[in-house]
């Protein structure tokens, strides 16, 4: 496995009340793979990404094992920590501006890329740089590299952040809410360029992403988060085609589809729980049209279902 | 003054709101003190009708011009040519009187439900405040507050809180129900459930049926995700750099589009073509210098000469389903 995250836990807030942005996460992404995180706001999936790289605020308390490459993340000193943040691990976030440094060019900033975290000789630079923009297939690329982030579009702007990205050809690239800023045609492009970057270079993704359409259209695997936990995990087309939580089940029943007669959408009841007043119990139960007794009593422990399947609920053997 | 030559003259009668040959220009920085005045267009001879009672979504990228033409409805923008008229009459020949009852009858939900509500002031003298402005009594105030807070399913006791103390759909609801307290005709709602969760939109998608089915209340949906817009919608509208390029019942126009570009959002939006089967040619047109003819014509797959010589007026194929190209897709396709 690339990337072992064992029983994770953070934590915010007074020790007496402890917010529990992730609790008790485990999950593998294996080399090559592209893994989808879902969950609505709140689910603990942007926390959880954080965590993968230390970029946790201080405040933040960290329990739990992350093994990146066979090495614990937490046991690494600081210069180790950067080497591995620049050229193992790869972040994209859901603004392309305010990743890009306004007062330089794209050029600059692509040129110092490769020479700090690829070695690339000065001479070769130029070179460089236009074969990495001509990989995320920006038009005009001797022009581009001239221009400033604020000259660039939106769907341009990820495109060169891509080929950042992929340009030290990382082990994992983590992408939080990558497209949500983008129009659905241009979203389209830059999930291309995600596949491209996997069957290019090899690289593993983990797309943060509350938007199933997009895991369902790129994702081999598909972990589905509630309140800080996991509660449903295996293969796309598994889970889409039948998901055994009550909470995937919902989820998938609240998004309108384009196709079929008639349009159905089916409303969630009730509010995302705060996740301060969680008990240690299903965090979903409140809202679930399943739960029993047992569910508000105690949480719920993991049923393998096959290969790569799992899933948290107490009732998940009724849900096939 | 543009010909309104797609206005849509036949059903004018019965429309609440209509738009006929809409244009809207903004003035564009200029590089240098010397160069010439540039301008963007954001909607170009645009022109639909909404009927009583029923909901006419509005769909296109960023930069369409699909929140230009809301902001004109609402009388926030005044177009450079064109006309808006809501029931029949015009909305800049308007008295005073007339418009104060104009602004009473049309009202707004946006999309970001964080910055649309005052932090300083209680939910109840945000859902009264609408009310007290048209100089309505204070008992009479409270009454129709708890009943809106009964309609938009908050709790009573949602009145005396601060708008921080609610979630996303629920500060959502609160905006709804304040336009909701003057009891519109009409309410215009850009993009009202993209900030929201998925969980929570499928419950503010339902409460916006609900109403509408329960006070006959009309819809202008303005959307960029095409199942949204079919769940809420009888008429669509698609737009694409400031022009309507088809329109249609909006079962016939999101299950069997025939212009090109909306062909492309649906096959996107459903899922129908496996990821990258037909990459994007060409970049989005630089909206200081649109393409000639037609605009899609620099990302369509069946452009020919004739599309860079005119421009695709809109035309009619069967069934008030309407599409500006000179090479429609026939349903087979």
């Amino acid at each position: 496995m690339l990337l072992e995250v064992r029983n994770l836990s953070v934590a915010f807030g007074p020790v007496s009340r402890p917010v529990r942005a992730v609790a008790g996460v485990d999950l593998d992404i294996g080399a090559g793979e592209i893994v989808g995180i879902a969950g609505e706001s709140g689910s603990g999936k942007t926390t959880l990404c954080a965590a993968l790289v230390r970029a946790l605020p201080r405040a933040a308390r960290v329990s739990g094992d992350i093994r990146f490459a066979g090495r614990s993340i937490h046991a690494l000193s600081r210069e180790e920590l950067r080497q591995v943040r620049g050229r193992e691990i790869a972040m994209i976030l859901q603004n392309p501006m305010t990743s890009l440094d306004p007062l330089f060019t794209i050029g600059n900033q692509l040129g110092e890329v490769l020479a700090t975290r690829c070695d690339v000789p000065a001479p070769q630079l130029r070179g460089r740089e236009l074969e990495l923009l001509r990989s995320v297939h920006i038009t005009a690329p001797e022009e581009r590299l001239r221009q400033y982030p604020h000259e660039l579009s939106g769907g341009m702007r990820q495109r060169v952040l891509i080929a950042m990205a992929g340009s030290m050809a990382p082990k994992l690239l983590l992408a939080d809410e990558p497209t949500t800023a983008l129009d659905a045609t241009i979203q389209e492009e830059i999930l291309v360029l995600f596949r491209e970057l996997r069957d290019l270079r090899g690289t593993a993704i983990a797309i943060v992403t509350h938007d199933l359409g997009v895991i369902r259209r790129i994702c081999d695997r598909i972990v589905v988060m509630y309140a800080g936990r996991i509660v449903e995990e295996g293969p796309v087309a598994a889970v889409f085609a039948a998901p055994r939580h009550p909470y995937t089940r919902a989820l998938l029943a609240s998004v309108p589809v384009l196709d079929g007669d008639r349009v159905q959408v089916q409303a969630i009841a009730g509010q995302v729980p705060n996740l301060a007043d969680l008990g240690d119990f299903c965090a979903f139960a409140d809202r679930c049209p399943m739960a029993i007794d047992q569910c508000r009593a105690q949480a719920p422990p993991q049923t393998a279902l096959g290969q790569q399947r799992r899933v948290f609920c107490w009732r998940a053997d009724e849900m096939s | 003054m543009p010909p309104p030559d797609n206005s849509p003259a036949a059903h004018a009668g019965d429309a609440l709101v209509s738009l006929s040959g809409l244009r809207k220009e903004f003035p564009a920085r200029r590089m240098s003190a010397f160069g010439a005045r540039r301008k963007v267009v954001a909607v170009d001879d645009v022109g639909f009708e909404i009927r009583p009672g029923s909901t006419f979504g509005l769909v296109g990228e960023s930069g369409s011009g699909k929140s230009t033409i809301a902001r004109m409805i609402l009388k926030l923008e005044r177009p450079d040519a064109g006309e808006v008229s809501f029931d029949g009459r015009s909305l800049w020949q308007q008295t005073p009187a007339q418009e104060r009852d104009y602004r009473r009858n049309v009202q707004a939900v946006l999309q970001d439900p964080y910055g649309a509500l005052s932090p300083r002031l209680k939910v109840c003298d945000i859902i009264g405040e609408p009310l007290s402005a048209q100089g309505r009594g204070r008992s009479e105030i409270d009454a129709t507050v708890s009943r809106l807070l009964d309609t938009v399913g908050l709790g009573k006791d949602a009145g005396n809180r601060y708008p921080h103390q609610f979630s996303g759909g629920q500060r959502q609801r609160i905006a709804i129900a304040r336009a909701l307290s003057v009891e519109p005709r009409l309410l215009v709602l850009d993009e009202p459930v993209s900030a929201l969760d998925v969980s929570i939109r499928a419950q503010i998608l339902m409460l916006l049926r609900e109403m509408q089915e329960r006070l006959g209340l009309t819809y202008l949906f303005v959307g960029h995700d095409l199942a949204i817009v079919r769940y809420v919608s009888v008429v669509v509208g698609v737009m694409y750099f400031g022009r309507m390029v088809e329109i249609g019942p909006a079962d016939d126009v999101l299950r069997h589009p025939r212009h090109p570009y909306t062909e492309r959002l649906v096959s996107i939006a459903s899922m129908r073509q496996a990821l990258g089967t037909e990459r994007l040619t060409g970049e989005l047109p630089n909206p200081l210098a649109p393409p000639s003819g037609c605009h899609f014509r620099t990302r369509c797959p069946y452009a020919t000469q004739r599309c860079i010589d005119e421009a695709p007026p809109l035309r009619e194929w069967g069934s008030g389903h309407r599409v500006a190209c000179h090479y429609p897709l026939t349903r087979s396709s």
